[in-house]
Order: structure tokens, then sequence, then C-alpha cells
């Protein structure tokens, strides 16, 4: 037990004193998440916008205005008829249309509420989320001006409507995308990297005439992997939590247990890559195109797999990404409990004794 | 008097603070094997890089092949060649196909190559090999190979860093045949290595402490010097209180 | 110059007659620490033969060097040994357990340190002794005696990362490593390979120290000078074992009666005696010239003397030389 114990401390004295390591460690999941969350954003200022008003009225004109003064929005044109909603958003410049309904002053007035309809193209869905937001503060603003005045209260309801993707697929995905790679690559690259070290140093050959278990020697390695993951989920969701404010919505608990066992499975994908590499070199080519590229491409986070050809599909099935990607986003977007993901647990916790198990059949006790 | 290939003078090298090489002096003839050892760390290394134009020295002057290597490194490595145990050949390409690519670099035209490289293979005893890989060819023929090829155009001084190590010694001194042969021919080889035997083949030794010379002659001469019966102990003698490497 | 004593009845052992039951020296414990019976090792697809029948054995407490340029099969030899490879024919043991079979008990009482061995360049000395101090389930303390003489040499630096040690220096941290759980045996592929001839010198004479604790020691090197250092040695050449024996007896064993020649211009001398009629053999060595005559040195000394003198050869000088295990090497390449 105390050999084990000290394997791990040198493991982690490996990790902490390469500062490479430790950047591609903890430095990747922060720019990543940063980039996905922030240079998305980049774009809102002066976007285009049109604006169709049937009311004509005091209240309208003084909100296009204020929209017009804005910074985030730039109005391309004052449409004239329904029509030239849907043709605006075909040329691919507008980013939302802004629509007064008729009498939109006289409802406000006299009921006391009144409508806007606003439609933003989702196909870009955070820049979607962050017009709307800014639109409807915009309203908000108003409605509180005019608020000082009356004592009965007005309201202005705006009706949103996201065109073409109306579950704004991606804004929230990045999320869990990001935590499946970033684990995929700590865990897989990183811990085969680290084996085939040993084996290229020659160090290996030294830990294999020891009584040390060489099976060990893969174990011990693969724990500091499984805490600095742990450590990195921390991370990516205090991020998005705190600076994206993207909420979980699910039970933290379960959200971790999940983590914990789709690291485990990348772990054991990274065990198996050392154990059948000579070179450093190979190892990582083989993480990155075996296991990297198939998360990014396979695990429906960049593409939906929905709109894959059938054999692409069924491939996406052995990627274990795919399988965590979805528990993931249940869990935190959609806030289910293990009722819902327990089928892809399983799926995951089965590709792991599969890889754990080939891993144990091929380990080498010698050399070659 | 002989001719004077190599000439330095207060040649020297810092990195930073750090001396390299510290106001070393000495000349090499033509046609003479000369030894630069050294321990590691010792700067020879950095000393040899002066001298082939690969690194600009902090201070001092220093002259190959009549060349200046301030000014002239261009001309230095048209009239160098150099030879390292590390690389020298491409393992992937044929026997040939390396004659012809190094041949290249120098400018020899296809002409001048297919000859030299006929009389090379011919002289290697390589018929059989030519179009191998030289990633099949045992230790002691890369060796020979790689040091025919860099003398294949004709240099006046050719560098061989380290050039015979983990040989058998019937095929070290088949390498040896052809450097005595070279050297007689007129080149000048200088030599650098931490091996002591090797170092006895040379003409005369240059040895390297900390960064500065602390001793240079011919075998005999230092063993006399030392009382000592072979390089090894002359080194140990010199080399023992080195402040650096440790 | 030393008188020689040559004698030439000396029987000059080739390597069918060698018997490797009869190779232990009398003069060393007759326990066996290290048996080597008909050891073969094939790689790959194409069969190359590595390792081709070779036996020996090696004493308790003896220092025995396998001696052999690159590809001669010293690491395969070792690797067999620790129990790393399978051989492909033949048998060992290690303190009496077999290499295939007893692979454990083999793992837990030898010391290895292999060829490329680098140990962990990010750790400093200190946590990579403590490292496989704890490996091997002992500590720094319980075997300090052992490693003593060598460990306080690099103490003062011992909070130093291991990349950043010279050659020397990693050279003595990898041996306190191999030595850290006290083993019987100690394997040393190429120690000294890479290594500056002052720290080559110290580490021999740290293997005789450790010798003198009655641990084997298996060495092997490619230098020939190093073959003196050693209780006995085996000169390995292509998988194949060319002679074993004490370094003395081997040079003992040379047939030829051998001198140093050498004049102003070595090479033109070279060339020169290896076209005389009664040149045996010649070969550079150093800055002499090694020369063995098939006819008895009166028979051909005046002869030589002209001939040498007709191509103008100047301060032509000779001697008696006393063969080293280089030139000894060289002759059983040549048989």
């Amino acid at each position: 037990m105390k050999q084990l114990f000290v394997f791990i401390k040198k493991e982690f004295a490996h990790v902490l004193r390469d500062r490479k390591t430790l950047l591609i460690l903890f430095g990747l999941p922060i720019v990543q998440i940063l980039i996905f969350g922030f240079a998305l954003t980049n774009e809102v200022k002066n976007s285009k916008i049109v604006i169709f008003d049937q009311a004509k009225d005091v209240s309208s004109l003084k909100l296009i205005s204020k929209i017009e003064t804005s910074r985030y929005f730039e109005i391309d044109k004052m449409l004239q008829h329904n029509q030239e909603v849907e043709e605006a958003f075909k040329t691919g410049k507008i980013k939302m249309a802004v629509i007064f309904p008729e009498n939109f002053n006289h409802d406000l007035l006299h009921t006391n509420k009144a409508t806007i309809q606003i439609i933003s193209d989702a196909t870009d869905p955070n820049t979607a989320t962050m017009l709307n937001n800014y639109v409807t503060a915009i309203i908000g603003d108003y409605q509180a001006q005019l608020n000082k005045n009356f004592e009965v209260p007005y309201r202005i309801v705006p009706e949103v409507k996201m065109l073409y993707n109306p579950q704004l697929k991606g804004v929230h995905n990045f999320v869990p995308g990001v935590m499946a790679m970033v684990l995929m690559l700590v865990c897989v690259m990183m811990t085969a990297i680290s084996i085939v070290r040993e084996k290229e140093t020659g160090t290996m050959e030294v830990l294999l005439v020891s009584p040390f278990k060489p099976l060990l020697v893969i174990v011990a390695k693969t724990i500091p992997y499984l805490i600095l993951s742990l450590m990195n989920i921390v991370i990516i969701l205090i991020l998005s939590v705190f600076v994206l404010e993207l909420p979980v919505n699910g039970n933290l608990f379960l959200l971790f247990a999940e983590s914990t066992l789709f690291i485990i499975t990348s772990l054991s994908l990274g065990m198996f890559i050392s154990i059948q590499t000579e070179t450093q070199q190979t190892a990582m080519l083989i993480s990155l195109v075996g296991m990297f590229l198939p998360t990014l491409l396979l695990s429906g986070f960049m593409f939906p797999i929905e709109n894959m050809p059938k054999p692409l599909q069924i491939v996406s099935n052995i990627v274990p990404a795919k399988w965590f990607y979805i528990i993931i986003k249940s869990i935190m977007i959609k806030g289910l409990g293990f009722a819902a993901i327990w089928k892809q647990t399983f799926i995951l916790a089965g590709i792991t004794t599969f890889f754990i198990l080939i891993s144990i059949k091929k380990f080498k006790i010698r050399l070659a | 008097m002989r001719e004077i290939v190599i000439k330095t003078e207060n040649l020297s090298k810092r990195f930073g603070t750090f001396t390299a090489v510290n106001e070393i002096n000495f000349e090499v003839y033509k046609g003479e094997i000369f030894g630069f050892l050294g321990a590691n760390g010792a700067g020879k290394t950095t000393a040899m890089r002066m001298l082939c134009g690969l690194s600009t020295p902090s201070s001092g002057s220093a002259t190959i092949a009549g060349f200046d290597i301030f000014r002239d490194t261009d001309k230095i490595k048209k009239n160098i060649g150099y030879m390292s145990q590390k690389f020298s050949l491409y393992e992937n390409l044929t026997v040939l196909e390396n004659i012809h690519f190094f041949g290249g670099i120098y400018g020899l035209s296809n002409q001048q190559l297919k000859e030299k490289s006929e009389v090379l293979v011919n002289k290697l005893g390589l018929y059989q090999e030519v179009n191998k890989l030289v990633s099949s060819l045992p230790l002691g023929w890369k060796q020979k190979l790689s040091f025919s090829v860099a003398i294949l155009h004709e240099p006046k001084i050719v560098f061989l860093d380290e050039p015979t190590g983990g040989v058998d010694p019937v095929t070290r001194r088949q390498f040896w045949d052809l450097i005595y042969e070279a050297s007689d021919s007129g080149m000048t080889i200088f030599v650098t290595t931490h091996y002591m035997d090797e170092a006895e083949y040379c003409n005369r030794i240059c040895i390297m402490v900390d960064g500065s010379i602390s001793a240079l002659d011919s075998a005999p001469n230092l063993k006399l010097k030392f009382k000592a019966n072979s390089m090894d102990e002359v080194f140990y003698a010199l080399a023992r209180g080195a402040k650096r490497g440790e | 110059m030393p008188m020689l004593d040559i004698n030439d009845n000396i029987k000059w052992t080739s390597e069918k007659e060698m018997n490797p039951s009869l190779m232990v020296n009398a003069a060393l414990s007759a326990e066996i620490s290290i048996q080597v019976k008909n050891l073969v090792k094939v790689y790959g697809k194409d069969k190359t033969i590595a390792v081709d029948d070779v036996s020996f054995n090696v004493g308790k407490g003896e220092l025995f060097g396998l001696i052999g340029p690159d590809g001669a099969g010293k690491t395969s030899i070792f690797r067999m040994l620790t129990t790393l490879l399978l051989p492909e024919g033949g048998s060992a043991t290690v303190n009496g357990n077999d290499v295939v079979k007893d692979y454990k008990k083999i793992r837990k009482s030898v010391g290895y340190m292999p060829g490329k061995f680098s140990l962990y360049q990010d750790l400093s000395i200190e946590e990579n002794l403590n490292f496989f101090a704890t490996i091997f389930g002992t500590t720094l303390e319980e075997n300090y005696d052992l490693i003593r003489d060598i460990y306080i040499q690099i103490e003062p630096f011992k909070k130093r990362r291991a990349g950043k040690l010279s050659g020397g220096m990693k050279q003595k941290l990898a041996l306190c490593c191999a030595l850290i759980h006290k083993p019987t045996v100690l394997f040393l592929d190429e120690p000294t390979t890479g290594v500056d001839p002052v720290s080559r010198r110290e580490f021999w004479e740290m293997l005789k120290r450790l010798k003198a604790q009655n641990i084997t020691i298996l060495v092997s090197t490619p230098y020939m000078d190093e073959a003196n250092m050693c209780d006995r040695i085996a000169l390995i050449q292509k998988g194949k074992i060319l002679s074993i024996d004490t370094p003395a007896e081997i040079i003992n064993a040379y047939p030829d009666i051998l001198y140093k020649i050498k004049a102003d211009n070595i090479y033109h001398l070279y060339l020169h005696l290896n076209e005389f009629q009664y040149t045996k053999s010649c070969f550079a060595f150093g800055e002499m010239l090694h020369v063995s005559f098939t006819k008895n040195m009166e028979e051909v000394q005046s002869e030589l003397l002209n001939y040498l003198n007709q191509r103008g050869h100047q301060n032509v000088s000779m001697d008696l030389v006393i063969p080293t295990i280089e030139d000894c090497f060289i002759k059983l390449l040549s048989n």
C-alpha cells in the first residue's frame, strides 16, 4: 500500500513540475470554456436587425429610437409587409426582427398590457440569446419609465420566437461537450503518454525487475489523473455557473458520480493505448486520432447525430463521449435524475469494463 | 613551416554570465589528425560549433581554411565536412540515395556524383548494398559510409564528432584506415571525443577542461609530461579537478 | 620495456573446446550465482539471432564482464537474465531460480541498471532514491551502509533534479537506486557508455568496493580497456562468446609475439608493413602499430629493417609489447 502511495506521489510530482502538462491540464479547459462562452458573444455589438412597426404610434417610436441608440443593434431596415420578415432572415444578415402589433400604444394605455413579437435567428444560439436579453432589457427599461408616472403598472410582454433552432441547441451544449473533450484529452492522452514515457526512458525496465506488481504501475499511474480530472470538472462547473451564468439544474452528486465513471472509462482507454504502444509519439497520435477526434465529431457535441448518415450514427454508439454527453446534458440542463440516464450509464460502464479487461489481459510482465 | 588550416585567437563563447569557451588559442596544420578532448560540459561541442560556423563567437577570432569565422561562414561551410555519430545519414534512404543527396547538397554535378559514388562504393565494398536502406547496414558500415559521404566534396577539413563509439576493434580500425588515408592525402581531420583510446590515434591532442585548453601535444609527449602510461591517466590527471559538469 | 614471458606452447582456447562447467574460477567461491546454458534469443519475423548458444557461469561475489561491441547481444543476455525477455532456447538461473519459471523470486533479489536507464529526470536525487527504495519495499536508511560510499558523493546535491546532473552523477545515482534493496546479484548493462574517463574510473572503483561486500556483479561494456577491471570476462561478438577467462589468462593465451612499431609516417608504415611478406598481422594501435610476424624476430629483423629503409622510413622504433584484451579480441575475430 505504501508502494502505491509513493508511486502516486511521484506521478503528481511529474505533473506538477512540468509546466507544459500543467498548462494542458488546467489551461486548456479554462481557455475552451472561455472561448466557447465569450468568443461567440463578441459579434453581438451592432447586430443588424429589422423592425416591422405596424403601430407607428408614440410608444413604438420611442422604443424604436431606444433600440436604435443601443450599441448592440443596428437597424438595417424598416419593413412594410409581413412577408418581408422572412425574406430578411433569408439573406442571413439579419439577426433579429422586432414586430410591433397595430394598436400597440392603444393596448398599452387601455388594457395596461401590450405584446411585442421578437423573432431571432437561432442558428447561432448564443448570439440569439444575448440579443434577446438586450432587447428585453430595453423593453423593460421603457416599461419602468412608464410606470414611474402611473400608478397602475403597464406591462409589455415580449413574445420571443426562435427561428431555425427552437431548442437553442448549442448554447448550453458546449459545457457538457467541453467536459467530455477535456476529460478525454487529460485521461486518455496524458495517461497513455505518461506510461509510455517510462518505457521510453528505461525506467519501466527497472520497475518490472522489482517486486512491485506490474499492473499496479498502471493503476498507480491513473489515480493522479482521476483526481486531476475531478478538479477539472469542478473548474469547468464553476466557470460555467459563475462566468457563463449557466446553472446546474440536476443533482450535483449524480453529476460527479457520472463524471467519475466517464473518467474511469477514459483512463481505461489510456491504459489500453499505453499497453499497445512503445513511443510517446505513437501514443499521442493514437490518442488524438483514435479518441479525441471521434469525441469531437461523433459525440453529438459539434454536429447533431440525428443528421448524420446511418453508418456514422451506428459508429457513434461506440464513442463513449456520446453517452457521457447525453448523461451530462440530461443532468445539467434538463435537470433529470438517474431514472432517465440509467441506460447510458450502463453502456458506459460496459465499455469501461471491456477495456479494463483487455488491458489486464494484454499487459506484459516482460518486455516485447 | 607547415601550412596552418585552423587558427584561433582568444576565441570565447559566453552564454549570459556562463563562459562556455574561455579564450582558447591553437593551430591545426594541414593533413593533421587533431584530437579535441574534454569531459561532458568542458566546452568542446561549443568550440567545435564555432569552428564549423554554426555558432558566432562572443569574442576573439579564428580562421578556418583561410576564412574568417565571423564574416565568411558560408565559405567555411563549403570547405568543411562534418560527421557525427548521432546523425549522419538518412536511415530510410538507400546507400546510393544518401551519397547522391549529400553530394548534391555540396553542389556536385551529376557526372561527378556518378563517378564518386562508384569509387566510394568500390572502396567500401558496398556493391551488394547500394540499393539497400542504410538502416539495414551494420553500425560499422554506417560509420564508414558516413565518413566517406562527409568527405565526398573533398573538404579541406573534416570534423568528426565522436565517430566510432560502440563498434568492434576490427571495424574501428577499418574506420581509422579511412581517416589515415584522408589525412595522407592532405585533408585535416578534427576529431572530438571523450574516449581516450580513440584519442591515441590522433597526431596531436588538445584537452579542454572547464572551457579552457589545459594541454596540447602529441600523445607520447603528453604521457611523458604527466608520467602516465595511457592517455586515460593523462586525462584523469587533468580533468579530475574539473569543476563543471558536476 | 618489460621482458615478455610468452610461452609458445600455451593452448589457444577455441570456442568449441570451452566447457562452461569448467569455467568457474577455482580461486573464487564454488557457489554459482548465475548459470547460463546454451541460451538462445531470436528476434522478429526474419529470425535474427541475437544470442547464439551462449553458456557461462558466474560465481558468487565475482565481477564478471561481458565485453563486446554494440549489437553483440549483451543487452539481450541481460534482459533474459533479469526476466524481461524469454529465451528461445537454453536455460538460465540466477541464485538458483529459473529465469522463466521463478521470475518473481529473481525480481525480488536482483538489482538492475539498464543501458538507457535515465531515472526520473524531474525528481530530485533524494526523491528518486526514496521512490525506488519504497518500490523495493525498503528504506534509504535500512541499507544505507551499502550505498554510503557512493551516496556521499552526490549527497550535497540531493535536492537537485536528476535531469540537471552530469553524466557521472546520474550514473552514481542510478547505481544507488539499483543497490537500494541490497540485491545479491547486480546487473549493470553498459554503465560506463557515454561517461567521461574520470567518472568511468570512479565507477569501476565503486564496483570493486561492492564486490568486497560479496555482491555478484555482471557488467557489460564495449570498452576493451575496462576488461582488466573484471575477475573474469567473456568476449562476445554477434551473439557468440569468443572466449571466457580471466583477463590475464586471455592475454596469456595470445598465440603470437607482438611488437609495437612506429615511424615518422605511421600511415605509410602501416601500408608497407601490411605488404611485407612475413607480416602475420598489422593494425593501428593508438600512436603505434601492433605487428606480429610469421617467423621469429631473429630471422626477419634484418630483412624488415632493410625493407623499411628502402621505403624511406625514418626514426623507426620497434619493441615487444604485451598484448591487450583488444589485441586478443582482434585475434579472435580474425580466426
